[in-house]
C-alpha cells in the first residue's frame, strides 16, 4: 500500500511542477489558433495534435492542468477552512447552537448546486477577463462546497469536547477560544487534511462538469474541463483517441488523491 | 427476339427505379428530436409536430422545396385580387379525406374559419393575421371557394403552403387528412407510426397510387449521437440536419450517405447592444452607436476562416438578412466584408481610435474592451467566438467571452439589456421577407439591437422601417424586391446586426431509400415523401 501511495504522491509531484514549468515545456502559447492545422493528429509541431481551432493540445494540457491543479486545493482549501471554523467552533460548543449550524449545513447541502452555481454565474458582471472568471469560478466552488466536511469537522469536534485533554484545559481556567485554537482544531488535523484531499479531486470534477456545460472556466483559458469538451463527440475520439488524454490525466490525479488519502483511524 | 429483348431491358430498368406494383415500398425511419406537441394542424408551434403536419396534411398550394415555386395542390387553380385582401380557389374534384369522406369547398371555409378563431390561438392563424376584424369565407360552390381578409396580406397564397384542410363533417375531425399519409400509431416518448392514405390522389407519371412508401416510422429521440449511431447501423434512413462535425465523420465512412445541398436560410450573426437605456458607460454606448465602429469589428473577424475551421468548409460568408439559397430575394449585388485588420484599424482611426502598444484606445483614452455573450452548450458557436476573440486581438480589442445558459442570455438581451455583444443564431423556415417583419421594424420587440422605439432612433433605421411597410402592402412581387433589396443594402452598410456564416443545408440519406434529393428549404430530405421509397435490401447491401 505504502509503494501504491508514493507513486501516487510522484506522479502527481510530476504533474505539479509539470504544470508550474508549462512556460518553458509548452511549445505554444494555449491561446495561438493554428488555423491552417485544426484538428490535426500529433507530430513533432504538435505532440498531441491540435484541437478544432489548431490551439496545440500539449500546451493547453499542461496549462489546462495548471488551472485545475492549482485552483482545485485553492478551493478546497477555502472550503476546508470554512468546514473548521463552522464545523469546529458547533462541534464544540455544542447545545442550540450547533443544531442550528448543523440545519444550516443540511440546508446547504440539498441546494442544487449546480443551478446555484448558474444562477451566481448568469448574475455576475460580464466584462471579467478569463484570469478573473477562474478565479470566481472556483472561488464560487470554494464557498459552495464547505457543508460537507463541516458535518465531518463537528463530529469530531463534538467527540473532542468530553476528553480529558480539553476538560484539563478548562479547568486550568484557558478561555473557550484558547481550548478551540490551542486543543480542538490541531487534534481535528488528521480530519482536516482528509477533508482537503477528498474536496481537491470532487472540486475537479465539478469545474470539468461545468466545462463539460460550456459554463467552467473562459476561453481561451484551458482547463481539463474545458479540454473535456473535446471528446463530447464520440466520433471524434473514434477518429483522434488521443484526444482522450486530459480524461486520462483526470482520471489518473483524482485517483491519486484518493490513494494517498490516510486510510488509518483519523485521530491519532 | 431483339424487340422482345429490349422490351425487357425497360422493364427491368423501371422495375429498378420504381417500386412494383405488388412490391412494398417499404418503411422508412428517421428521427423526431422532440415529442411532437400536437397532432392538431392548426395548433402546430413545433419542428415535430411540423414534420407530421407536412407529411400527413393536404394544403391547397404547397411551396416546391427545390424550385421554390408555388404549385397547385387540392387547388387546381387560384387567384389573389385586390391588392392582396383576397384569395379566390378552384379545387381539384373527386377527392377524400383518409377516412372516405368527400374533400369540398366547405372543408376550405371551416378549415379559414377555425384557423382565424382568435379563440384558437393558431400559430398559423396569425401569420395571416395583418390587422383587427374577421375573415369573410364565401363557398360559391362544389369546387369554388372565396377567402377575403380584412387587410392586405403579402404573400397571401405562399402562406397556404402551412394551411392542412380539415374535414368539416368527418366524424374523425383533424384525423381525417388529406396528404400521403395518416397517423397509425402514437406512442408517447417512443415513436409515432405513419401509414400511407389509401385515398391520397396523387398518382406517379405510370399511374400508380402514391405514396410508394408503406408507413413512415418516426422514433423520438433527443441524443444526437444515438442518431447518427444508428444510421450507421441502418436503423434509420435519414437524417434531415447534421452538423459539421458529424458530417465529417460519416462522410469518410460513407461518402455516398452524406449530402451538402449549400448553403442553407439559416444564418449565425452578433450585434452590439444599441439600446440607449442600457447599463453600461456612455463612452461604449457611443463605440457601439457608431457604424465605422460596427463596421470595423465586422472587416476585423475573418468570416473564412469561420466557415473553414468551425464549419469545415460546410458554412458560406454570410452577406446579410438573406441567404444566398433564397434564390429571388437574395441582393446579389452585395458581398461580404472582406477580412482585414488593416482595413478596421483604419475605419477606427476615422473614429478617434488610435493603437496605444498592443492596446486598442478611444479618443477619451479607455482601451477597448467589451464582452461576447452567446448561450453555451452550443459548441460551434462557442468556437466562433474564440476565433472572433483572437481576430480582435489583432487590432488591439480585448474581447472577454462569456457563455450563459439559455434563460439567462434571453433575459439580458430582452429585458435588462445588460449586455455589449451577442452572438446567436437566426433559423429562418421562409423565403418571404415579411417573416422578418418583426425583426426589421423598429417598434417591435424582435427589433434586437434596439427594441420597442417609440419612434426611430436612426434616419437609416427610418428608412428600413418606411421600406419594410412598402414592400408589405405591395402584392407586385418586383417591386417588393426592389424595396427589400434597399434594406439588405442598409443592413449592409450600417451593420446593425453583423452578419457571419450562412450553414450549408447537411443531410445524410441512405443509399438504400431512393429518389431522395435534399435540398436546402425544411424539410431538406423528406420534402418529396410520395416519391420516396426503400430498394429491397440485398446481401451485403448498406
Amino acid at each position: 500500500m505504502k509503494t501504491i501511495r508514493r507513486v501516487a504522491s510522484g506522479f502527481l509531484s510530476i504533474i505539479f511542477l509539470a504544470t508550474l514549468f508549462a512556460g518553458i515545456l509548452a511549445p505554444a502559447p494555449y491561446a495561438k489558433q493554428f488555423r491552417e492545422s485544426p484538428n490535426a493528429s500529433p507530430s513533432r509541431l504538435h505532440l498531441l495534435g491540435t484541437d478544432e481551432l489548431g490551439r496545440d493540445l500539449f500546451s493547453r494540457l499542461l496549462y489546462g492542468s495548471r488551472v485545475s491543479l492549482l485552483m482545485a486545493p485553492a478551493a478546497a482549501l477555502l472550503a476546508t477552512i470554512m468546514a473548521a471554523s463552522v464545523g469546529g467552533a458547533a462541534g464544540y460548543i455544542g447545545g442550540w447552537i450547533e443544531r442550528i449550524v448543523m440545519t444550516c449545513t443540511d440546508l446547504a447541502m440539498s441546494l442544487p448546486w449546480l443551478f446555484l452555481l448558474l444562477t451566481v454565474r448568469a448574475i455576475l458582471p460580464l466584462n471579467v477577463p478569463p484570469l478573473g472568471s477562474l478565479l470566481i469560478t472556483f472561488m464560487l466552488l470554494g464557498l459552495l462546497g464547505w457543508a460537507a466536511s463541516a458535518r465531518v469537522v463537528c463530529a469530531g469536534a463534538r467527540s473532542l469536547r468530553s476528553s480529558d485533554f480539553v476538560l484539563q484545559a478548562r479547568a486550568c481556567g484557558s478561555t473557550p477560544l484558547r481550548v478551540l485554537l490551542r486543543h480542538v482544531l490541531p487534534n481535528l488535523r488528521p480530519i482536516l487534511f482528509a477533508q482537503f484531499l477528498t474536496s481537491v479531486p470532487v472540486f475537479i470534477l465539478t469545474e470539468a462538469n461545468l466545462g463539460v456545460l460550456g459554463l467552467g472556466v473562459s476561453e481561451p483559458l484551458p482547463s481539463w474541463g474545458s479540454l473535456l469538451r473535446g471528446i463530447e463527440n464520440w466520433s471524434t475520439v473514434q477518429a483522434n483517441p488521443w484526444r482522450l488524454a486530459p480524461l486520462v490525466l483526470l482520471l489518473l490525479a483524482v485517483s491519486s488523491f484518493q490513494l494517498i488519502l490516510p486510510r488509518e483511524g483519523f485521530v491519532e | 427476339m431483339r424487340r422482345i429483348n429490349f422490351a425487357f431491358l425497360a422493364i427491368a430498368v423501371l422495375g429498378a427505379s420504381l417500386p412494383a406494383r405488388s412490391q412494398s415500398g417499404g418503411e422508412l425511419r428517421f428521427v423526431l428530436r422532440s415529442e411532437p406537441k400536437t397532432f392538431n394542424p392548426m395548433l402546430v408551434d413545433d419542428e415535430s409536430s411540423e414534420t407530421i403536419r407536412y407529411l400527413t396534411g393536404g394544403v391547397l398550394i404547397r411551396l416546391n422545396r427545390k424550385t421554390q415555386a408555388l404549385e397547385p395542390e387540392l387547388a387546381v387553380s387560384w387567384k389573389v385580387s385586390e391588392a392582396g385582401k383576397k384569395i379566390k380557389f378552384r379545387l381539384r374534384d373527386g377527392l377524400s379525406f383518409s377516412d372516405g369522406t368527400p374533400f369540398n369547398a366547405e372543408d376550405v371555409a371551416f378549415t379559414m374559419r377555425a384557423l382565424m378563431d382568435p379563440n384558437l390561438h393558431s400559430p398559423t392563424g396569425d401569420s395571416f393575421r395583418s390587422s383587427e376584424g374577421s375573415i369573410h369565407v364565401d363557398v360559391l360552390g362544389a369546387r369554388d371557394v372565396s377567402i377575403e381578409f380584412p387587410a392586405s396580406v403579402a404573400a397571401l397564397d405562399r402562406l397556404f403552403d402551412q394551411v392542412a384542410i380539415v374535414s368539416s363533417h368527418s366524424p374523425k375531425k383533424e384525423a381525417a387528412v388529406l396528404g400521403p399519409f395518416i397517423v397509425g400509431d402514437y406512442k408517447s416518448g417512443s415513436y409515432v407510426l405513419l401509414k400511407r392514405n389509401p385515398y391520397y390522389w396523387k398518382k406517379d407519371a405510370q399511374g400508380r397510387s402514391l405514396p410508394y412508401l408503406d408507413s413512415i416510422r418516426l422514433d423520438i429521440q433527443q441524443n444526437r449521437d444515438l442518431e447518427l449511431l444508428r444510421f450507421r447501423r441502418g436503423e434509420i434512413q435519414l437524417i434531415n440536419s447534421l452538423d459539421a462535425s458529424y458530417f465529417e465523420s460519416l462522410a469518410k465512412e460513407a461518402p455516398a450517405a452524406v449530402r451538402d445541398s449549400g448553403p442553407s436560410l439559416d444564418s449565425e450573426q452578433m450585434w452590439f447592444n444599441q439600446v440607449p437605456a442600457a447599463p453600461g458607460p456612455d463612452y461604449k454606448k457611443k463605440w457601439f452607436g457608431s457604424a465605422n465602429f460596427r463596421l470595423a469589428i465586422s472587416v476585423a473577424v475573418s468570416r473564412e476562416d469561420l466557415c473553414r475551421v468551425v464549419f469545415s468548409g460546410h458554412a458560406r460568408p454570410a452577406v446579410g438578412p438573406v441567404s444566398p439559397a433564397n434564390v429571388f430575394w437574395f441582393n446579389a449585388s452585395l458581398q461580404p466584408h472582406p477580412h482585414s485588420p488593416q482595413g478596421a484599424l483604419r475605419r477606427l482611426q476615422q473614429d478617434g481610435f488610435r493603437l496605444d502598444g498592443r492596446v486598442l484606445r478611444d479618443a477619451g483614452g479607455h482601451p477597448v474592451e467589451f464582452s461576447l455573450i452567446t448561450n453555451s452548450g452550443n459548441k460551434s458557436r462557442e468556437q466562433m467566438a474564440a476565433m472572433i476573440q483572437q481576430d480582435l486581438e489583432q487590432i488591439g480589442i480585448r474581447l472577454n467571452v462569456v457563455t450563459l445558459d439559455f434563460p439567462s442570455l434571453i433575459e439580458r438581451i430582452s429585458h435588462t439589456f445588460d449586455y455589449e455583444l451577442c452572438l446567436l443564431g437566426l433559423v429562418n423556415v421562409d423565403l418571404d421577407p415579411n417573416a422578418q417583419m418583426s425583426v426589421w421594424l423598429t417598434s417591435s420587440s424582435n427589433h434586437q439591437w434596439n427594441p420597442e422605439q417609440k419612434a426611430p432612433a436612426t434616419p437609416w433605421e427610418a428608412e428600413i422601417d418606411r421600406l419594410m411597410k412598402s414592400q408589405a402592402s405591395t402584392t407586385d412581387q418586383n417591386q417588393r424586391k426592389v424595396y427589400f433589396d434597399q434594406v439588405q443594402k442598409i443592413v449592409w452598410e450600417q451593420q446593425p446586426f453583423i452578419y457571419l456564416v450562412n450553414k450549408n443545408a447537411l443531410s445524410a440519406v441512405s443509399p438504400s431509400l431512393k429518389n431522395a434529393v435534399p435540398v436546402v428549404i425544411r424539410p431538406q430530405t423528406y420534402w418529396n415523401a410520395e416519391d420516396l421509397y426503400l430498394a429491397p435490401e440485398r446481401p451485403g447491401g448498406h
